[in-house]
């Protein structure tokens, strides 16, 4: 059995990080665990953040909160409804997908930089953070930016923490910006595009003054599995508008009118909007109970049905998009075939690879993480060491196999 | 008050100017070498302006390559090496030393290429900020991060100081709109961090990039997000009969979940000034102004702005006066524009840069008027009143040495009053050398040796702007 650790303060913390860096003990950090991924390699000792829970400051006048990174996002979230905001990134909850049980953590959505569908208008999970303490690899405590929105004071240490996968320090609390809700949303969704068509259509789309807030394409493979199978037959391509009533009423008009030359148009309610995109953030179709490989890919929102069409040509592969075409969910029907979707990934201009899920043994001898070019890994390794010179905390993004 | 101090400049390096002079001359192109003493005297300082160091020599590269080579004699001689943009850093971020080769890269101002399918824009790091929105305002799109200085300064030193602007309210600051970079490190290596895509892989080194005030590498490229353009945007003043009032309504119309496009704020001082320069047709009668921008379709702005119109009421509002026409929206945002620049016409200034929680804006503008007349002086408010970050402009008399030092004086008091009301140092220009010895009070001795320990992996012989952001004293040995 991987020992556990649990502890239940920051000062805690900080002790059994120091006693890991004498005893030259490996940790690995872990928040819900609701990822899967970040089982404990060999010899490593697990630190949870199950123990540091508790929302420390919210100010929804201020809107802003700052938790501890073991508090559950469902607390979080909780405290945030009940005065009308919400994370407006949108992260993500791929237990369903994944197959894991868990609770995701408020820490754990930062240091995946968990990023949903608003991206486009609400940036990611790190455009969010503004402040971060946290316990290095020599057991010091440190804090990193503040409160404030608008803080160019120092390095922006927040940023590089944000989407560390637990590779440079442990996040002890995190201070982060929290938004309205919108009044309400809406949902146009234009039926029986192909691939490039819908790409076409989302790029028009996200051309008009109308605040596209998310912008997925659903292939006629995916579809029935969304929105309680209601979307019109064929392909979905789907675009969602929120705001004040009054103004989306007038955008979605005017959106609706352009995306009629494109394809058949309907619309989704406010409350058939949330379930969609829910469903379209946590990549919900690929929540089969199977291990069959399952990538999260991103890149440049025009390439993104260019890989998966090359990729169909050579093996088997289901996809839908999100991120108007450059977030590609892609699930393999059995290998994960990593070295071809990651030459292709070069070949239509650059971007990464994430495998979120496959057999043990397969995840195993599978590079989780898009292997970086040689002096931005070096250059990596050397920001890690800062953070954590004698390497205590392993995790997959920069330990295994590349940097070294 | 003692002056802002600066690196010793590094003795061996001085002897060698002759040599070092001669190497660069030989790898750059010719007119691409500014070394005669009168020659560099435009670059011996930025708009931080009560400081100035001649540089040892300026380099003007004309592509990444002839950057590469640069950095890499520097870091292999220990020349330290200064990166300047349009050189308009506000916190003396872009200030050489006697030592050191400055890098401009005013040379490389090209746009690259426009992707509208994927809403990009990749350009030299020397493109002027608003180059790039003018490039693609026809076809209906904007960058959003505007800087009052936006017609001179440069993307590349807007990445720098991670800048922002009227408009970072609802569109983010720089990093927020930052997509992906051409860097050199300081031995040469080209890296490419991000790219087109919406996020990238590995850890985040774009984002310690952005803000890094040239300590970790020269960005030569940059991939930005273009955004389509509202279909309408309005602003509307408003006039309060007391700074507080005004600061009150600030608070709770973000309170309320309204997030305009732009707050600015604009008090009595700053109200005279801008207004005898631009003729914005501001209200005179009013002791604090807010300028509150609104977007979108004319049903939406409607919306926003009765539900702000009704939160300002209950603040006690005097006046409030809609742009009726383009042209008065231009001469609106002229005059907001202008603010420092017309200050300058009429007294010496410095511009503090804090931000601090909504809630303590009337607390700290209080604060601010009392420090000041404790020293003597007199201020001018304007400033990004949406997200905290004040900009008192405090006028001094630059030809009056003690005047000069009450005024740095009067500032760190300032700046000290935000980081106890909870905020920063700095919200948008930078600590440079500026806010460098007030480091220690927003943060713990532990907090600043993990950052230079982070910076010291980019640049382990701290040549790259080596006399800013972090205390002298204390330092790890390079
Ligand atoms: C009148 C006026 C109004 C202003 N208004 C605003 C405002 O509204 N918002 C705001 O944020 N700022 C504002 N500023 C401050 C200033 O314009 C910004 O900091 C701007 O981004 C600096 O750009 P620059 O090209 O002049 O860079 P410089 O001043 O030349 O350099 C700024 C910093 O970036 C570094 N740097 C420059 N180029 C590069 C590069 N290619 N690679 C790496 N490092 C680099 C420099 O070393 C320096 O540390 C204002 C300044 C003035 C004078």
């Amino acid at each position: 059995m991987t020992p556990i650790h649990e502890p239940l303060s920051e000062e805690a913390a900080a002790r059994l990080v120091q006693v890991a860096a004498l005893s030259r003990s490996s940790l690995a950090i872990r928040g819900g665990g609701t990822r899967g991924l970040n089982a404990a390699p060999d010899g490593a000792d697990i630190l949870s953040t199950r123990g540091l829970t508790g929302i420390v400051a919210y100010n929804p006048a201020e809107m802003t909160m700052t938790a501890r990174a073991g508090t559950p996002l469902e607390v979080v979230e909780a405290a945030l409804t009940e005065n009308r905001q919400m994370l407006a990134f949108e992260p993500c909850d791929l237990r369903g997908a994944l197959g894991s049980s868990g609770i995701p953590t408020i820490g754990g959505v930062f240091a995946t930089n968990a990023s949903g569908p608003r991206r486009f208008v609400a940036g990611a999970a790190r455009d969010s953070l503004l402040g971060v303490r946290f316990v290095n690899g020599k057991g010091e405590v440190v804090k990193a930016g503040g409160r404030v929105m608008k803080n160019v004071t120092g390095l922006d240490l927040a940023k590089v923490l944000a989407g560390s996968h637990g590779s440079l320090a442990l996040m002890t609390e995190v201070t982060f910006r929290v938004l309205p809700v919108p009044e309400t949303a809406v949902t146009i969704v234009v039926s029986n595009l192909n691939d490039a068509e819908a790409v076409a259509a989302m790029a028009t789309a996200m051309s008009m003054s109308v605040e596209v807030s998310g912008a997925a394409h659903l292939p006629e493979s995916v579809r029935g599995r969304f929105a309680g199978g209601v979307l019109p037959d064929g392909a979905a391509t789907v675009l969602r508008l929120e705001g004040l009533a009054a103004s989306v009423a007038v955008r979605a008009e005017k959106l609706a009118a352009t995306m009629a030359s494109f394809g058949p148009v309907a619309r989704l309610d406010a409350d058939l909007t949330a379930r969609l995109w829910r469903e379209v953030r946590d990549a919900a179709p690929y929540a089969d109970g199977t291990p069959r490989p399952l990538w999260r890919v991103s890149v440049a929102p025009t390439a993104g049905h260019q890989l998966v069409a090359a990729l169909r040509l050579e093996t088997g592969v289901d996809a839908y998009y999100d991120w108007q075409g450059g977030l590609v969910w892609l699930r393999m029907e059995a290998d994960p075939e990593a070295a071809l979707l990651r030459r292709y990934v070069k070949a239509i201009g650059g971007g990464h690879a994430t495998l979120l899920r496959a057999r043990p043994e397969v995840m195993a001898a599978t590079e989780t993480f898009e292997p970086q070019a040689d002096a931005v890994a070096a250059l990596s390794a050397r920001v890690k060491a800062s953070f954590d010179p004698a390497g205590l905390y392993v995790s997959p993004l920069i330990d295994r196999k590349q940097g070294a | 008050m003692d002056q802002i101090g600066f690196l010793e400049p590094r003795p061996a390096v001085i002897a060698r100017r002759r040599e070092i002079v001669a190497d660069l001359l030989d790898l750059l192109p010719p007119g691409c070498l500014v070394h005669e003493p009168r020659e560099l005297v435009p670059f011996e300082t930025d708009a931080f302006v009560s400081y100035r160091r001649l540089p040892l020599a300026v380099a003007l590269p004309e592509t990444t390559a002839q950057v590469a080579a640069v950095l890499k004699y520097c870091n292999r001689y220990g020349v330290p090496v200064v990166p300047r943009g349009a050189g308009t850093s506000l916190s003396g971020g872009a200030i050489p030393q006697e030592d050191a080769v400055v890098i401009g890269l005013s040379k490389m101002s090209r746009i690259l290429e426009v992707d509208y399918a994927n809403r990009t824009a990749t350009v030299q790091a020397g493109v002027t900020n608003l180059n790039i929105s003018d490039a693609v305002s026809a076809d209906g799109y904007f960058y959003a991060p505007d800087p009052s200085s936006q017609l001179a300064c440069t993307i590349g030193g807007n990445i720098g100081m991670n800048s922002g602007g009227a408009h970072c309210l609802k569109y983010g600051v720089t990093t927020n709109n930052l997509l992906g970079a051409k860097l050199v490190l300081i031995d040469g290596t080209i890296v490419d961090l991000g790219g087109k895509g919406l996020d990238a892989g590995g850890l985040d080194l774009l984002g310690l990039v952005c803000g890094g005030e040239g300590q970790l590498g020269i960005v030569t490229e940059a991939t930005v997000r273009l955004i389509a353009k509202p279909e309408g945007a309005r602003p509307v003043l408003f006039g309060f009969d007391t700074s507080e009032e005004a600061g009150a309504c600030v608070a709770d119309v973000i309170g309320a979940g309204i997030i305009p496009v732009a707050i600015e704020f604009m008090d009595k001082p700053a109200i005279e000034i801008c207004e005898a320069f631009a003729h914005a047709g501001y209200p005179m009668d009013v002791e604090a102004l807010l300028i509150v921008e609104v977007e979108g379709s004319e049903a939406e702005m409607d919306a926003m702005l009765a539900s702000i119109i009704e939160i300002a009421g209950r603040h006690g509002v005097k006046v409030v006066k809609e742009s009726q026409s383009a042209t008065e929206a231009a001469l609106i945002w002229k005059g907001r524009k202008s603010a420092f620049g017309a200050t300058g016409r009429i007294a010496d200034y410095i511009c503090m840069d804090g931000t601090v929680p909504l809630g303590q804006l009337p607390h700290v503008l209080r604060g601010t008027a009392e420090i000041v007349a404790k020293y003597g002086l007199r201020v001018a408010n304007v400033f990004h009143a949406g997200d905290g970050n004040m900009h008192p402009l405090i006028l001094f008399n630059a030809n009056d040495p003690e005047d000069a030092a009450r005024a740095e004086a009067a500032g760190n008091d300032i700046l000290r009053l935000c980081v106890d009301a909870g905020g920063c140092l700095t919200g948008e220009h930078g600590v440079g050398i500026e806010k460098r010895d007030l480091m220690r009070h927003q943060y713990a001795e532990v907090d600043l040796d993990q950052q230079m320990a982070v910076r010291a992996a980019f640049d382990a012989q701290w040549l790259l702007n080596p006399s800013k952001v972090f205390p002298l004293e204390g330092r790890p040995a390079a």
